[in-house]
């Protein structure tokens, strides 16, 4: 039972190692940094790249990653880059999962939407913007996910209070 | 009337809201307004070991038209509070509310900018109940309470007729 979950992962980062390599040659410098966290593989790329960098991930031959998991968004809030959005991908046929990152500075929290390679992907970026603020040039239909349509905040930054601005969300009157 | 002169001034009346209470406390009919895990509890308090039909209150309305209490069971955000506050404006009076369980009473763990900390924020709540959630006795122990509040309460004023009840 041992032996064979070891050879597993063993295989299992043969084929991710192939699909960075991939990675970086082909988009070179737009793969800023690669890392790996419990075995997980999480490449950071620039926001640019970000949609090649679905797609690619999409459509290859060797390792195809054809379905979004989750995005989701990071305020990192002493970091010079304050906004992350992450990104996991699952490729069915080889059960492997890639994590991308993507950092944009506070003065300019946006990244290219991917709901044109993955269009179930348009929930997660509009609980991302709902959340941090975080806009997604090319997204349809961008618009609060959870909050109220004239909410003014974005409750899952790290400057807005745990129980929230008073006032910000009305309650009916008592009667 | 030949009654009144028989038994005397007035009482007639007094009695009228004894008998009218008694017939409401025995008849209420609950709105379930389930809105998490207490309400799995509210169901269970409607199943044959429960049987919340010992009280006369087996007929859940899930129209708040046909109701008289409103069970608040579960976390009301603050945007659910809108649609509460409407179904509990759409029921006919007289009416009466039960916070069901820690959130709807006060926020219970949710300490958080999108949870009403507490119904009675824009709801008249005639019981608080504790638990998280709270075991279909502890429901009954409070619609007993409740029911105490409807037989007591006048038939003209049965708004302010009673202060708020902490069942734990």
């Amino acid at each position: 039972m041992n032996g064979d979950a070891q050879l597993r992962t063993k295989y299992m980062n043969n084929v991710l190692q192939q699909t960075v390599d991939s990675l970086r040659e082909r988009f070179g410098d737009a793969v800023e940094e690669v890392r790996e966290f419990r075995d997980d593989v999480i490449v950071v790329v620039g926001r640019a790249a970000i949609v090649d960098v679905a797609t690619w991930l999409r459509d290859n031959e060797a390792c195809p990653f054809p379905l979004c998991e989750d995005v989701f968004g990071i305020d990192a809030w002493t970091r010079k880059q304050r906004f992350e959005v992450n990104y996991h991908f699952f490729s069915l046929t080889c059960k492997q999962r890639i994590h991308l990152k993507v950092r944009v500075e506070e003065n300019d929290p946006s990244v290219p939407s991917i709901t044109g390679v993955f269009p179930g992907a348009g929930w997660y970026e509009r609980e991302t913007f709902d959340m941090y603020g975080i806009t997604f040039p090319g997204h349809r239909d961008l618009r609060r996910a959870y909050m109220p349509e004239d909410f003014e905040y974005y409750p899952l930054r790290k400057d807005y209070p745990l129980m929230g601005i008073p006032g910000a969300l009305p309650l009916p009157n008592r009667g | 009337m030949g009654l009144e002169s028989a038994l005397g001034e007035g009482y007639l009346t007094t009695q009228l809201d004894a008998l009218i209470g008694w017939a409401r406390k025995n008849s209420l009919w609950p709105m379930p307004m389930g809105l998490s895990c207490c309400a799995i509890e509210l169901m269970s308090a409607g199943d044959p070991r429960h049987d919340i039909s010992r009280f006369g209150m087996e007929v859940m309305r899930f129209s708040p038209r046909q109701s008289d209490v409103m069970i608040v069971a579960g976390t009301v955000t603050y945007k659910m509070a809108h649609v509460v506050r409407k179904i509990y404006d759409q029921m006919a009076e007289p009416r009466w509310v039960v916070a069901m369980g820690a959130c709807a009473s006060s926020g219970g763990m949710f300490r958080s900018y999108s949870v009403v900390q507490g119904i009675d924020q824009f709801l008249p709540v005639d019981v608080f109940t504790a638990g998280c959630p709270p075991r279909p006795e502890n429901l009954f122990n409070a619609l007993i309470k409740l029911q105490e509040i409807v037989q007591h309460s006048s038939v003209l004023d049965y708004r302010n007729s009673n202060e708020p009840i902490i069942v734990s």
